[in-house]
């Protein structure tokens, strides 16, 4: 069979763009061993450009056949290649992501080379040297920024879709990179604005606000800025517009999802043993951080008496449990074979209360289109959540699920346009919007 | 009450279903040959595109049907004895039942042309026939599709997207001319066009011609042409699937003749689906109904009916749906291809000519009778309601933006829609 594993309608066509690009990120990886070796720290700015520049160009160039084909859904090829469906590609690459976070989480000295080079760019950024993250987070950035590129083009005939990414590799580039290294620079506390409780477990852990309090006026603000977010924007702008206005419009994780992990997003379980697997684990991991939380302000209150020394160890063992292992080996290094939102699905506590939200008291639902739907499946098989959005439609019933992100893709997938996400008045949001009965 | 259905696709599943949730203590049964598990027929182009797996494809969980004591055997039903209400399936094994519902679908048409056996011809409707499909299209750089309806483009669509040649031979003037006016053929015609793909309107099939027989070498039309081509298909319609029952007592035309109850002139045996023939359709309704939808009302309305609430079928105002490569279409009440003087017609085409508006009304009273959206979602609850209250043309254009079904962001064309009524309104009155 011929390869037509880049999901274009001319193979041909692609084919040459594709084999260009994939070499050009070969040779950045290669590039980046290389300097890992210690090349790097000799000629810091050298490796830097150069592994930017294939990155970049690899990236664009690997992305061209998206834009020069008619605008529309094209997924041919998807359940045939190696590389999306879980074939051999798919699994090296899978063990290539995870063994790059063990090593970045636990190993981080054999990158050491490959921070060096990172160096320059630190100091201009964050007047400060490069260390693990600066690099992990040079590398995260990126790849939302180039897959995003690909994304545009892949689903450019919805404005939805191209304004959700443009949003994602904003809010990831400014919010997540650039804004927490000048907050460095400005001799600040490293803060991420677009992270909050309990994501990011430790903005409301009493250290952190002790430490951000005492740093200052901006430090207060940012303890101010995490309470309204977590305690009031979350539940009005959830009632408003679903989950979706963060999971995949704001977040990183759901950026770096939505982008890099695109081409995975079928591989998710769609069973509804998975369903349930899904409502236990992410419900405890939101009981387990909301209990680690009070459990740290009861400890502080009451000076340290109930814990002693346990409590720095109980949220260090939080962060290495959710924060690392889920979030980072799991959730980014098992993409390829179980799809780009295992984190978001089973392990983020934000999902679980955004989630929640949406559930119980929210205007948003994707609302089915009476009788049209076919049962072909696209929408089940393209949503990255498992959710199984064909048993809903099928029936003409709206979906009001938990874990749905909003990312619009079931709708833009249906070929027979059943689907929207829509925010509605919440009275009645869960009437079948069906034919009327014979 | 032993219920036997012959047929898993969508009506006797949906059949199946229905009696389940209305009758806990009845038997069900559900032959079948083509596949262990009902799956959509409608999303076999995807698979073979590469966008699903059959897996996907399957709607229902396999656990399902053991949860729910759907019995299936995959088997191939060989004959009916009415008389002892029994049917024997091809192990020559007899099974009985108390009612018998068949829904056994269709398969393609064929025309008798010379040729037309070869290896390497084709049609599409079953998992045995895109197996084949898969077979022959391996390693071919050029197709010809005989016909220009549904399933002819997304065999265009399957073809193309494997980088294979396709010219279409279209009898009609223009794509799918018989249901769709002029503009909506011609601009999915350009849009085909745009793909590459070769139409050939005005013309038919007289002969395919194989050097070797063992595949195809070319096709000439009846202009004489020679195209060569390695491989054919042939998606010139489909009919009932009704060849075992051909000696039966059951009477048959085209299909197995059925009253508005979906009843034979048997009793206690039903049919329903594509393989049902309505003995006294309504004026302006097909006697066969080949749709998914239709399928799956007629098996709603005659689960109603086996389950003690004899129930007369009715399809309610007509509702279609396709896609045309990127283009998606939804039409909504009576839009034919040709209107009568009584009526009139206003059409709207974006500029770029992927999206098209067009509403029929009766010229008396202006009432609606029908739309057609091309790259446009519509909800069909407002189009129907609508319909049914014989809203006026002017109240439709100005309150559209109630039923646009676009994701959030898309330009609201709704709004240029209504600009060009008001124009178009206005050359009417001229002419007048
Ligand atoms: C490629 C394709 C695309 C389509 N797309 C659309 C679409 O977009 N929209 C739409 O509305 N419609 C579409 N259709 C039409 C639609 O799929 C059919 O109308 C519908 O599937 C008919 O359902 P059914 O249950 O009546 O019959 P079927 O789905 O044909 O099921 C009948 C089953 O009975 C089995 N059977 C028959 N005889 C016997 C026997 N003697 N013993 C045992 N088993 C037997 C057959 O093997 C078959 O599996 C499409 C059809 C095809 C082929
Ligand atoms: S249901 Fe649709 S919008 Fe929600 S997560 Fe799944 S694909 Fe995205
Ligand atoms: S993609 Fe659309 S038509 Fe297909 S099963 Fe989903 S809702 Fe139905």
């Amino acid at each position: 069979m011929q390869d037509n594993s880049l999901s274009i309608a001319k193979p041909s066509e692609s084919l040459l763009s594709q084999k260009i690009g994939a070499t050009l990120i070969a040779a950045a990886i290669l590039c980046s061993i290389i300097a890992s070796s210690g090349q790097g720290e000799t000629q810091p700015e050298l490796f830097f450009w150069l592994i930017i520049s294939l990155v970049f160009s690899g990236g664009i160039i690997f992305s061209i056949p998206y834009y020069k084909a008619i605008p529309g859904i094209k997924n041919n090829g998807i359940m045939q290649s190696p590389a999306t469906n879980r074939g051999a590609i798919a699994w090296g690459i899978a063990i290539l992501m995870t063994g790059f976070y063990i090593i970045l989480y636990w190993f981080p000295y054999y990158l050491d080379g490959l921070i060096r080079i990172m160096d320059p760019i630190s100091m201009i950024l964050r007047n400060k040297v490069s260390d693990q993250w600066f690099l992990y987070g040079t590398f995260y950035t990126l790849a939302v920024l180039i897959m995003g590129i690909r994304f545009i083009g892949k689903y450019r005939h919805s404005r939805y879709q191209i304004l959700r990414t443009f949003s994602v590799m904003f809010f990831q580039l400014g919010f997540a990179f650039l804004i927490p290294a000048f907050l460095l620079k400005l001799n600040q506390p490293e803060f991420y604005f677009s992270y909050f409780w309990p994501l990011k477990y430790s903005y409301l852990f009493p250290n952190d606000i002790d430490y951000l309090i005492k740093s200052g006026n901006i430090g207060v603000f940012m303890v101010f800025w995490g309470l309204v977010m977590t305690f009031i924007a979350t539940p009005i702008l959830t009632y408003n517009y679903g989950k979706r206005w963060y999971c995949s419009w704001i977040c990183g994780c759901g950026a770096l999802a939505e982008t890099l992990g695109d081409p995975y997003r079928q591989n998710s379980d769609k069973s509804l043993k998975a369903w349930k697997v899904e409502r236990w684990m992410v419900h405890s991991v939101l009981v387990f951080v909301t209990l680690t939380t009070a459990l740290l302000w009861l400890n502080s209150w009451k000076s340290g008496t109930i814990l002693g020394d346990a409590s720095g160890l109980f949220s260090q063992w939080y962060g290495f449990m959710i924060g690392s292992v889920f979030s980072g080996v799991i959730g980014t290094g098992f993409y390829p074979i179980m799809g780009s939102r295992v984190w978001c699905r089973f392990g983020c506590p934000m999902a679980a209360i955004l989630g929640l939200f949406q559930r119980f008291k929210s205007k948003f639902r994707i609302t089915t289109n009476g009788g049209q739907c076919i049962s072909c499946g696209n929408c089940s098989t393209y949503c990255e959540m498992g959710i199984d959005v064909r048993a809903y439609a099928q029936k003409g019933e709206n979906i009001i699920r938990a874990s749905c992100v909003g990312c619009g893709i079931c709708s833009a997938v249906c070929p027979r346009g059943v689907l929207k996400l829509e925010n509605m008045e919440e009275e009645g949001r869960f009437e079948p919007y069906n034919r009327h009965e014979i | 009450m032993n219920i036997i259905i012959i047929g898993n696709g969508i009506t006797g599943i949906t059949c199946a279903r229905n009696i389940r949730k209305k009758n806990s203590d009845a038997k069900i049964t559900v032959i079948s040959e083509e596949s262990e598990h009902f799956y959509s027929r409608t999303a076999l182009m995807y698979i073979y595109m590469g966008h699903m797996k059959h897996e996907n494809t399957k709607p229902y969980e396999d656990w399902f049907w053991k949860k729910n004591r759907i019995n299936l055997v995959k088997a191939s039903v060989k004959s009916l004895d009415p008389e002892n209400k029994t049917i024997q399936l091809e192990d020559n094994s007899f099974l009985s039942y108390d009612k018998l519902i068949l829904a056994t679908g269709s398969i393609p048409n064929k025309f008798g042309w010379p040729g037309e056996d070869l290896k390497c011809v084709q049609g599409l409707y079953s998992i045995q026939d895109l197996e084949e499909m898969e077979k022959n299209t391996s390693n071919i750089s050029s197709a010809v599709i005989v016909g220009g309806g549904l399933i002819g483009i997304e065999m265009a669509e399957m073809l193309h997207s494997r980088n294979i040649s396709v010219t279409m031979l279209i009898r009609e003037n223009a794509y799918w001319a018989n249901v769709l006016p002029q503009e909506e053929a011609q601009l999915i015609g350009n849009h085909l066009h745009k793909h590459g793909i070769d139409l050939r309107f005005n013309t038919e099939l007289k002969e395919i011609r194989s050097i070797d027989r063992l595949g195809v070498n070319s096709i000439i039309t009846n202009t004489e042409e020679i195209i060569n081509c390695q491989f054919v298909g042939i998606t010139t319609g489909v009919k009932p699937n009704i060849n075992f029952l051909k000696n039966s007592t059951l009477e048959i035309e085209k299909g197995i003749l059925v009253n508005e109850f979906l009843e034979t002139n048997i009793p206690d045996i039903f049919a329903a689906g594509d393989c049902a023939q309505f003995r006294f359709a309504k004026i302006g309704e097909a006697p066969i109904e080949q749709l998914w939808y239709t399928g799956k009302m007629q098996a709603e309305t005659l689960a109603n009916t086996i389950c003690g609430h004899r129930t007369s079928y009715d399809r309610g105002i007509w509702f279609n749906s396709a896609k045309f490569f990127d283009i998606e279409y939804q039409t909504y009440g009576k839009v034919p291809p040709v209107i009568t003087n009584e009526q009139e017609s206003f059409y709207w085409e974006h500029e770029n000519s992927k999206i098209s508006f067009r509403a029929n009304y009766n010229k008396s009273d202006r009432s609606i009778l029908g739309f057609n959206f091309m790259g446009i979602r519509f909800r069909q609850v407002i189009a129907e309601q609508w319909i049914r209250d014989q809203k006026e043309i002017e109240y439709v254009i100005e309150h559209l933006n109630q039923g646009w079904f676009d994701p959030e962001f898309s330009k609201a064309h709704y709004k240029e829609i209504a600009k060009a009524f008001i124009d178009f309104n206005i050359d009417a009155s001229f002419s007048k």
